[in-house]
């Protein structure tokens, strides 16, 4: 039993959260039914929530279903992920200005081109993240890493992140393609959150449990109704997170990755996965952690304003690698085995931890239904029962 | 009102002073051979200076057009800014028709740099292939800036023809030094050429250095540098002491945009100089 | 004689090769020097000797009618020139031309011929070396097929 402090809030204590947020300028975003699907959008109240909505997510496939009960938490991973509120698909780097001696970087402020390099206003924005789950937090932890860290970061991510409220939702239930149980990265979030709410709906009740994570978390909740938990409420909402804990599918089994995946460059399964593999991308959209990005330069047709424009990227398109007339990766085998090889393992060299969440995304995204959790099953088994052999096979000659 | 699926481009000045360019201004342009040029550039006045380490590169910028990566192929101790490119895309053929006077933007500089003072007490020896040798005259200039410090030192060039033979006029200023072998190769020979014919491989196994102590620098075209590592691991050199020069496509230069990628190293930032003993076994693996 | 023994057994091409050998092979060694452009052998001569060169650069060279004299490689101080005396017929498949004085140690192709006939284990010496010296050309050759300098545009 945690330690923790939980309180227990009714729902129009998230609506008075919501409004106590909008109030301070910050644009909160969650889930919202649109269409067939759960995507995110800005929130104005719990109404604009998917009530009563689940998903079923299964490779290649992805429906809605209805529930008998107005819950505001049922469904699991959306299709887009958090990554594009604080690393936007499409972000202006600098506009320049032709001059008579060369060309100016414009001040985006007043639009009047410096001779210095312009220090502008902030524009990065105030985001609140309702509804957010532990594997889309461990993303964003993971972001934080690639953005945040090392010689050079990004300062538009810094600045939006650092101001960023984050109200996480415990899964209570798994999604169909989750795995985050084996990555360790939920269902319960366990860092990295102001608030964290657990849904629980019983036949008579239906209430959240909170949990505080930060100072400015815990002034927040002081300004809503709210009572301590009772043990039976926790105990229902540990209950429920266990739950989803053990209803998950798939497993990823991570010891010795690194190696794994480094010494079977050559493995057959990269050239059958190749095969149905259709190079779309849809994988790195979907990912909470791909972070591959191009830039654009535009200029107009007078030639006298040119915009730089950072786009999202993906490692599937043909000519990524492109250098010298020609690609370093043409094949779909190679660009397949880039991806998942950079994702669960090199990942981990260039930042100190996988760079998968579970999310299962991916996987439910995937045109064809490509499993990476079975991709890497087929290899990690071969290599192991390979590994056996051939200690067995020294046992037996007598070689150390 | 933030919509749905906001696609609106959003913008952010000084999203990153790295991603910045810095104005600078063409001195000079040079042309080296029919599709390789040179370019000397100076910060615009009150421009913050630009410091660099032999083997680094910078992203250059031609307004409106684009930017990619060049290697600084000039002196690190002089104030002038130099960059030697082979006009083969659409940036570079811009850039190729630049004239004295014209600005470029610059970002930088950015990678790991050759490991010249490595070599100290011991030879050091410099293969180059192609414009290879751009990077490696970087390295060249440190040398013979503190010759004493370093034993025998060995240049070996190849090219394709003589035609595209660069720096000629320092090659043949180098050649005439005492204390600097220089022997140059070309693939294919155009009749009055009297010089060595074959690749630049060739001239290792016969040059005067003493394997157990000697660094090495490689700069070229892939297949040209793995065979260059072999042949001097061959006659004795430590993999540890063999360095070569990587490309990948780059979009960023600072290990964000991820095009650069090779197996888990990011060739901007953990490169572009890499240890052979520490890439050895990635660079034979196909489409890594 | 005896200096010429003593420079043969320091070359590389003759290490480790036995005292008795080497002394057969510097029975059938003399020293011979080429001025500049003359050349050593042609396209189509009898093969009989083949050359330790000691001094200056040698060309082997292809004569196209529509493109003169084609250098395919150079070979300098310390490198093997000739193997055709080893392979039937006998026969010079190259020019081989001084581009500048250049001084060799000459060894008698048919002599050694004759020899390795008789013992096969001075022919497996020999033979042994040249399918070295074979391999690092025929290597390099490759490469420079390859044309690695090239850009696909």
């Amino acid at each position: 039993m945690s330690t923790t402090t939980l309180y227990r809030i009714e729902r129009p204590a998230i609506d008075e959260i919501i409004s106590l947020l909008r109030q301070q300028h910050y644009t909160v975003v969650g889930p919202a039914l649109r269409g067939a699907s759960i995507e995110l959008a800005e929130l104005r109240s719990t109404s604009d929530l998917p009530l009563g909505w689940t998903d079923e997510q299964t490779p290649a496939r992805y429906r809605l279903v209805k529930l008998p009960v107005d819950s505001l938490f049922a469904h699991t991973v959306s299709p887009h992920s958090w990554k594009r509120y604080l690393f936007p698909p499409i972000l202006k780097l600098f506009s320049a200005r032709r001059t008579s001696e060369g060309f100016d970087l414009v001040n985006e402020g007043d639009g009047v081109a410096h001779p210095s390099i312009p220090n502008a206003a902030d524009a990065a924005p105030h985001y609140a993240l309702l509804g957010i789950r532990s594997c889309d937090l461990h993303a964003l932890a993971v972001h934080d890493k690639v953005f945040g860290g090392g010689a050079y970061g990004d300062e538009y991510y810094r600045r939006a992140r650092d101001r960023t409220w984050i109200i996480a939702a415990n899964c209570t239930l798994a999604g169909g393609t989750c795995f985050c149980a084996s990555m360790k990265t939920g269902p319960k979030a366990s860092f990295g959150f102001d608030l964290a709410l657990t849904e629980v709906i019983t036949e008579q009740e239906h209430y959240f449990l909170v949990e505080t994570g930060t100072d400015r978390g815990r002034t927040l909740l002081e300004g809503v109704n709210h009572r301590p938990a009772e043990g039976a409420e926790e105990a229902k909402g540990e209950e429920l997170m266990q739950n989803a804990a053990h209803q998950m599918g798939r497993s990823l089994d991570t010891e010795n990755i690194r190696q794994i995946l480094y010494q079977s460059a050559e493995h057959p399964q990269w050239d059958i996965v190749a095969a149905r593999c259709l190079t779309c991308g849809n994988c790195t959209l979907a990912c909470p952690t791909c972070f591959c990005s191009t830039v654009e330069d535009v200029i107009d047709l007078g030639g006298t304003s040119a915009e730089r424009v950072r786009k999202w990227d993906s490692c599937f398109t043909m000519d990524f690698s492109y250098i010298h007339g020609g690609s370093a990766r043409t094949s779909v085998k190679a660009r397949y085995r880039h991806w998942l090889t950079h994702k669960l393992a090199s990942w981990i060299d260039q930042f100190g931890s996988s760079g998968c969440v579970g999310c299962g995304r991916c996987i439910t995204w995937c045109p064809v239904g490509i499993d990476i959790t079975e991709e890497y099953r087929v290899i990690r088994e071969s290599y192991l029962t390979k590994a056996a052999a051939s200690s067995t096979k020294e046992v037996i000659d007598g070689n150390p | 009102m933030v919509s749905d699926l906001d696609l609106t481009v959003k913008s952010g000045v000084d999203v990153g002073g790295s991603m910045l360019p810095h104005p600078y201004v063409i001195k000079q342009v040079r042309k080296e051979t029919d599709d390789t040029f040179t370019l000397m550039l100076e910060q615009r006045s009150g421009g913050p200076k630009l410091t660099f380490a032999p083997g680094q590169f910078n992203m250059v910028y031609v307004f409106g057009i684009g930017e990619i990566p060049i290697s600084i192929s000039g002196d690190s101790a002089s104030s002038v800014l130099v960059h030697t490119t082979r006009a083969v895309g659409t940036v570079t053929r811009v850039m190729a028709r630049l004239r004295r006077g014209d600005m470029l933007g610059i970002r930088g500089p950015f990678g790991t740099p050759w490991p010249v003072q490595e070599g100290r007490g011991r030879d050091v020896v410099i293969i180059a292939g192609g414009i290879g040798l751009a990077p490696l005259r970087s390295a060249l200039y440190e040398v013979l800036s503190q010759r004493d410090a370093f034993g025998k030192v060995v240049l070996l060039y190849g090219t394709r023809t003589p035609s595209d033979i660069l720096f000629r006029e320092e090659l043949e200023q180098w050649r005439a030094r005492f204390d600097l072998e220089v022997h140059v190769t070309v693939d294919r020979a155009q009749p009055d050429w009297r010089g060595n014919v074959g690749v630049v491989t060739t001239l290792i196994h016969k040059s005067p250095f003493d394997p157990q102590k000697t660094t090495s620098m490689i700069c070229g075209p892939e297949i040209m540098m793995r065979f260059a590592a072999q042949e001097l691991q061959k006659r004795g050199v430590d993999p540890d002491s063999i360095y070569l020069s990587l490309e990948r496509n780059m979009k960023c230069g600072t290990g964000l945009c991820g095009h650069c990628q090779f197996g888990p190293y990011f060739v901007c930032k953990d490169g572009p100089v890499f240890r052979y003993s520490r890439i050895k076994d990635l660079l034979v693996k196909r489409e890594i | 004689m005896e200096t010429l023994e003593r420079i043969l057994a320091e070359h590389p091409f003759f290490k480790d090769l036995s005292e008795p050998y080497l002394q057969l092979v510097t029975g059938c060694a003399s020293n011979v020097r080429f001025d500049q452009d003359s050349f050593i052998f042609r396209e189509g001569e009898e093969a009989n000797q083949f050359y330790l060169l000691r001094q200056g650069r040698v060309a082997l060279q292809v004569f196209a009618p529509d493109r003169g004299p084609i250098t395919v490689e150079t070979l300098e101080e310390g490198d093997i020139l000739g193997w055709s005396w080893l392979i039937p017929p006998y026969n010079w498949h190259f020019d081989a031309r001084a581009l500048e004085l250049t001084r060799a140690i000459a060894l008698d192709g048919q002599c050694l011929r004759r020899k390795c006939e008789q013992d096969h284990n001075l022919g497996y010496e020999l033979l042994k070396r040249f399918a070295h010296i074979m391999e690092q050309r025929l290597s390099s050759t490759r490469l420079q097929i390859v044309d690695m300098y090239g850009v696909r545009s």
